[in-house]
């Protein structure tokens, strides 16, 4: 067999060189999201159309931009590592830790978001509870996008500087630029639309590394084969296996971890309380299609392990030589991160790697357009509005909106240099996440469906679950023997510590907004209407078919979900 | 939201780009099929079928959502 020619490219500063035919494919995707967003720009005039693109998107629209708004550069680099990492362990992310909180998203969270008429998640709780607590909320997840952008910035420059050989800053800057300028023409719109090119760019260009992956290895018994052989002892190939015990897996974390740190409470904070993928739902045209778009994501989201974990398995078979933490990389070699661009230049040649590099790129883009516009959104409405200045037309709130992007896009660059120092960039994306998102679900479920809920049960015990996560993270990175108290065990590792700290600051900030609600007035449930569960009218969907009802597709759903548990057990 | 602002629908912009992609990738796994580049399985000429297949996706997506003069 014709061998890769890795290690001279490598040796020379970057993995591979680009053909013209390569080059030209990348310029002709530059060219048309520049050509989409500046078509776009005559769509965008008025605050609706910017920030919530209209509100006229179609099921599969919705769903594809819900699914693709997650599916940056992040995901595909960052996953693929932690496959080749930990195995086939990081496919709960994608399974467990996604599919049961976009169906609890869509049927029982959706209307709520939905019939409210909120442009935003911290719009909601100021409908439903307060300033204080909308205002808490909107800038914990500024802070949290703009980080988040950071992340995606760096990945995207890995992925330049791997493979092409460029210049980790020039990187940084000239792609985000173009990103910005997108999207301060198109808004929302803008993001969709890229999201959905992207969606097909990912999957066109990434799927060759499993087909030919699989056909090299001899199949999936042959990949595992090679697995055991190249790394004996260790079981990366079960979902549930090794998770009896936080020291039998390579993730050191134990089973209640996945269950109620990931599943119940990350997982679900993500998908259901993260404005970045909530904002495309809301830009359905109708109730119907904004329950069916986490659905239609739903199913997709189940196959895109085909895609990033996959090529992590096949990496830990095929690959002669060892990734290693980007920590301990000494040159020659390569790190976890780097993964996924390692297998594209195995497998493609000129042309199908053109098309894979334009997949991150695509990626990259993705990711970036739906942080700054999710940005632009909660800082225009739930900062801007509602703090600085309140009655303004609604075209001085698109050119804020416009100017946001920018100025985030910016801010965020300084964020991508603070992530460079981290071993693995997924590691800081989980701990980002239990600071914000694991306490927001908690104020946001607890004010949908317990009408008891006050505004300052709400602001407290968000504050308190924030700041608990927080102080829990400062008190295990300042003395490391913490750790088995945080993660219930001493061989817990940075992964199982994330979920751990998650499960903890949501129950803190239930336990003390339920505590506070029952001691402060609540609000006259006349007020709570279309905002809380029981004071809503639910629209019945008993006269449409069973295939057009959104909880016939859920169901399917959970049973594909239940079945790969079982498959790959 | 094609109707209400007579927008193109993204999926002919999908399309459009898929189109371009495959007759660039075909084209080169024809013109370069007796030079296999420097990769794992590369006598399986890729290049050749995953560009027919974006031909096709592409050509079908431009062919569904095409801009037309009047709304349906």
């Amino acid at each position: 067999m014709m061998q890769f020619a890795l290690v001279p490219a490598a040796a020379a500063g970057k993995l591979i060189s680009l053909s013209p035919l390569d080059l030209a494919i990348i310029v002709i995707y530059f060219i048309a999201v520049l050509g989409i967003g500046f078509y776009l720009k005559n769509f965008a005039k008025s605050g609706e159309d910017f920030f919530i693109a209209g509100r006229e998107m179609t099921a599969w629209v919705a769903g594809l931009s819900f699914l693709s708004a997650n599916l940056g550069s992040l995901e595909l680099l960052g996953w693929a590592g932690a496959a080749y990492q930990y195995g086939i362990l990081a496919a709960h992310w994608y399974w467990l830790g996604a599919i049961p909180a976009m169906l609890f998203l869509a049927i029982i969270m959706m209307p709520f978001y939905y019939i409210s008429k909120t442009h935003s998640v911290p719009g909601y709780l100021n409908l439903r509870f307060d300033r204080a607590t909308s205002g808490l909320s909107a800038v914990t997840f500024a802070v949290m996008t703009i980080l988040m952008s950071g992340v995606n910035m760096y990945a995207m420059a890995v992925v330049m500087k791997v493979v092409l050989g460029w210049n980790i800053h020039f990187s940084i800057w000239v792609s985000s630029l173009t990103v910005g300028v997108y999207v301060a023409m198109g808004g929302l719109f803008s993001a969709i639309f890229n999201e959905v090119l992207q969606f097909f760019l990912i999957w066109l260009g990434a799927l060759l590394i499993p087909i030919l992956g699989l056909v090299e290895t001899g199949g999936w018994s042959g990949m595992v084969a090679r697995i055991h052989e190249n790394f004996p002892g260790v079981d990366l190939t079960h979902l549930w296996r090794g998770l009896g015990h936080f020291s039998t897996n390579p993730m050191g974390i134990q089973w209640t971890g996945i269950i109620f740190g990931l599943t119940a409470v990350l997982g679900m904070g993500y998908w259901t309380t993260d404005f970045l993928v909530v904002q495309r739902v809301l830009a359905a045209k109708d109730l119907r299609s904004a329950k069916m778009a986490p659905i239609i994501g739903a199913f997709f989201k189940m196959a895109v392990p085909f895609i990033v974990i996959l090529p992590g398995l096949l990496a830990l078979s095929v690959l002669p030589y060892h990734l290693v933490p980007q920590d301990v990389m000494r040159p020659g070699q390569h790190s976890y991160n780097e993964v996924l661009p390692l297998m594209l230049a195995r497998y493609c040649g000129p042309g199908l790697l053109g098309l894979g590099i334009t997949a991150l790129v695509a990626g990259f883009m993705s990711g970036m357009a739906g942080n700054v516009s999710a940005f632009a959104t909660v800082w225009t409405y739930d900062i801007y509005r509602v703090f600085f200045r309140k009655d303004a037309s609604d075209s001085h709130y698109v050119s804020m909106g416009r100017w946001c992007t920018l100025i985030g896009l910016i801010v965020s660059i300084g964020a991508a240099y603070a992530v460079m120092g981290f071993a693995s960039i997924m590691d800081y994306v989980q701990a980002l996440f239990s600071f914000f998102i694991a306490p927001l679900f908690g104020t946001v479920i607890l004010g949908m469906l317990w009408k008891r809920t006050t505004g300052k049960g709400a602001f407290w015990g968000l504050l308190a679950g924030t700041l608990s996560s927080v102080g829990m993270f400062l008190v295990v990175k300042f003395y490391p023997p913490a750790i088995s108290i945080v993660a219930l065990s001493s061989h817990a590792k940075m992964m199982a510590e994330d979920m751990y700290r998650a499960l903890w600051s949501w129950l803190i900030c239930v336990g003390v907004t339920v505590g506070i609600s029952l001691m402060t007035r609540p609000r006259p449930a006349a007020e709570l209407a279309g905002l809380v569960y029981g004071e809503t009218e639910l629209p019945s969907e008993g006269h449409l078919p069973l295939v057009k009802r959104p909880i016939f597709w859920a169901g399917v759903a959970m049973v594909l979900l239940l079945a790969l548990q079982w498959i790959f057990w | 939201m094609a109707e209400r602002r007579r927008m193109i629908p993204v999926w002919f912009f999908v399309g459009v780009l898929l189109l371009i992609y495959g007759v660039l990738i075909l084209a080169d796994g024809i013109i370069e099929w007796n030079h296999l580049p420097d990769t794992v399985l590369a006598n399986l000429h890729s290049t050749v079928w995953w560009g027919a297949l974006l031909i096709v996706i592409g050509a079908l997506f431009v062919h569904l959502f095409r801009p037309r003069k009047s709304s349906r």
